[in-house]
């Protein structure tokens, strides 16, 4: 049995090569940047001053981050559950072509559509407007933190609800019919019934989303510009104006721990899962 | 409303009978409700990529007016000039997302065979190691490698843009191959053998084929993460590497819009695609064995 498998690690030898030299190495560069200084001593001096300043940004960051993935969360579970128990075929079908659209659009062209939709004189006021729905001196543009969140729900909620709806089509039919006959509304079925059986995938989606709105430059630089923004900006901003590798790996560290809490939170989530069952 | 849940033994519920009239009024207003919410949400959906088409069209646009001044190709023009700064990127972009292709398949082809269908010691823990990359906050991988790239010469270089590209793309690109490869028939890979043929000639007419349209999905994959990939060729491209996505942050936030819209609108269209034909390429068979 010994060749097979040696045979085997011949064959995954040059992916995991590119992976080493790639992600692992870099990696290994970014902490030792982050906790060495000059001589390659150890020290915390780097995070006193990414601490010092860019607390703001780190509290912004977690900010933005995680009110995007509860809004995508929302979003995605009430699309995904207007696509399993709607009972108006029309509104069903409109929809399940609709929401996808977003899907594989980049983050950077998303960046730009956001950044004149939601402009002060973007065509979202202006149809307001135009509608009668909202007076000219009201409209304000939202390319600030709203203008982020934003941007990224509507990036990210189909890759959430295609994912939800796929588990929620698998749920048993008998048991949401059940709940039915039994006189549960709609919504009451959709978050005390299906939702405990599609919460796995929910979980899985929402954390890859989290993680990646974390690691998206595009959209933080595009759409908001100034001050307060996101880490990603920071390091960017370190490195192309100073050359500050430390500093930057220093704020690449706590963005390694932030999405370590999206990790943490998941395999929490699993292990309790699997102490249940 | 909750009693009729919690006591199973509760007859079905009949509701009060309304008149025919009433519910039908109520019917009517539904519907309006439902074809509003649509609409309202068609307009989040579909105006931001709106906004982008009438600014490819638009020649002059300022505050006050809601529609372009004056609505002209002038600019789409500027951007298909066979000598202009777009196309070249655009030239860029697509030869760098086809050799990132080549590379990703050379790779990951051999891996998902083996994490298919060969014995490998700790596979989960290979899995995974193919999804960390996507998994850790990117910019910081890439700054650091950039800093490695500077220092052997492959900072703003075609090569170096496509090793990153390759990385990013390879946890699709080995787990759809992987997944494609499991859903194949093992048993008729084992005619195959009996019948006499090779393992060689087995994989190469039998279990290649079968994969194909799911190495073809991941290949597509790939091709479009590169295509759309703009923070590693922002580390590691500049300033000689200019692709699409480059090309579209430049003409942004030089606050030329029209440019970077027609940018956009190019990236947007292999995406919108992709998303229309992606079930065609990826069979719910090979969907259903990704990551495992």
């Amino acid at each position: 049995m010994t060749r097979p498998s040696f045979f085997g690690l011949l064959l995954i030898a040059p992916a995991l090569a590119m992976i080493g030299a790639l992600f692992l190495y870099p990696l290994g560069f970014s902490l030792a940047a982050a906790f060495t200084d000059g001589s390659g001593n150890p020290t915390l001096a780097h995070f006193a001053k990414a601490y010092e300043l860019y607390s703001t940004d780190i509290l912004f960051t977690l900010f933005i981050v995680v009110t995007a993935t509860i809004l995508t969360g929302v979003v995605s579970i009430a699309i995904a559950g207007i696509l399993t128990l709607g009972e108006t075929p029309w509104l069903v079908a409109i929809l399940r072509n609709l929401y996808r659209w977003p899907l594989f659009i980049p983050f950077i062209v998303a960046a730009q559509c956001m950044r004149t939709f939601l402009a002060k004189n973007g065509l979202m006021n202006n149809s307001l407007v135009a509608m009668g729905i909202m007076e000219p001196i009201q409209a304000t543009s939202l390319l600030d933190w709203r203008g982020i969140i934003i941007t990224f729900v509507w990036k990210q909620v189909p890759f959430v609800t295609l994912m939800v709806a796929g588990a929620m089509a698998s749920v048993d039919r008998s048991t949401i019919e059940a709940g039915r006959n039994l006189g549960a509304s709609r919504p009451r079925v959709l978050i005390e019934l299906v939702l405990p059986q599609v919460a796995q995938t929910l979980l899985v989606g929402l954390v890859l989303s989290f993680v990646t709105m974390l690691s998206v430059l595009s959209v933080p630089m595009m759409v908001a510009g100034s001050q307060p923004t996101m880490l990603t900006v920071d390091m960017a901003f370190r490195i192309n104006s100073y050359g500050d590798y430390a500093t930057a790996n220093a704020l690449g560290v706590i963005s390694y721990a932030i999405s370590g809490i999206a990790a943490w939170i998941y395999l929490r989530h699993n292990v309790k899962r699997e102490v249940q069952a | 409303m909750s009693s009729k849940v919690q006591f199973a033994s509760a007859p079905v519920d009949i509701e009060q009978a309304p008149s025919l009239g009433r519910l039908r009024l109520k019917g009517f207003a539904s519907t309006l409700l439902k074809a509003a919410a649509l609409a309202a949400f068609a307009f989040l959906l579909f105006g931001p990529l709106a906004n982008l088409v009438l600014w490819s069209f638009a020649e002059r646009w300022y505050a006050p007016f809601k529609l372009p001044v004056s609505y002209g190709t002038r600019y789409w023009e500027v951007v298909f000039r066979p000598t202009g700064d777009a196309m070249s990127s655009l030239m860029t972009s697509v030869s760098i997302a086809c050799l990132t292709v080549a590379v990703a398949l050379a790779i990951s082809v051999p891996a998902g065979y083996a994490l298919a269908r060969l014995k490998l010691p700790w596979r989960t823990a290979l899995m995974i190691l193919f999804l960390l990359p996507q998994a850790f906050p990117s910019v910081a991988i890439y700054i650091n490698v950039a800093r490695v790239f500077y220092s052997i010469g492959l900072t703003g270089t075609i090569a170096g843009v496509v090793l990153v590209h390759a990385a990013h793309g390879l946890v699709y690109s080995v787990w759809i191959a992987a997944a494609a490869f499991a859903a194949v028939d093992r048993d008729l890979e084992l005619a195959a053998r009996n019948i006499g043929a090779s393992p060689l000639r087995t994989f190469f007419t039998v279990t290649l084929p079968l994969a194909m349209p799911g190495i073809m999905a991941s290949a597509i994959f790939v091709f479009l993460e590169s295509l759309d990939e703009f923070t590693g060729t922002f580390f590691v491209g500049v300033p000689q590497v200019t692709t699409l996505p480059l090309l579209l942050y430049n003409a942004s936030m030089g606050g030329n819009y029209q440019i970077a819209s027609i940018t956009a609108l190019i990236l947007l269209v292999p995406s919108v695609l992709f998303m229309l034909f992606i079930e065609r390429f990826l069979k719910a068979d090979v969907l259903s064995k990704v990551g495992q």
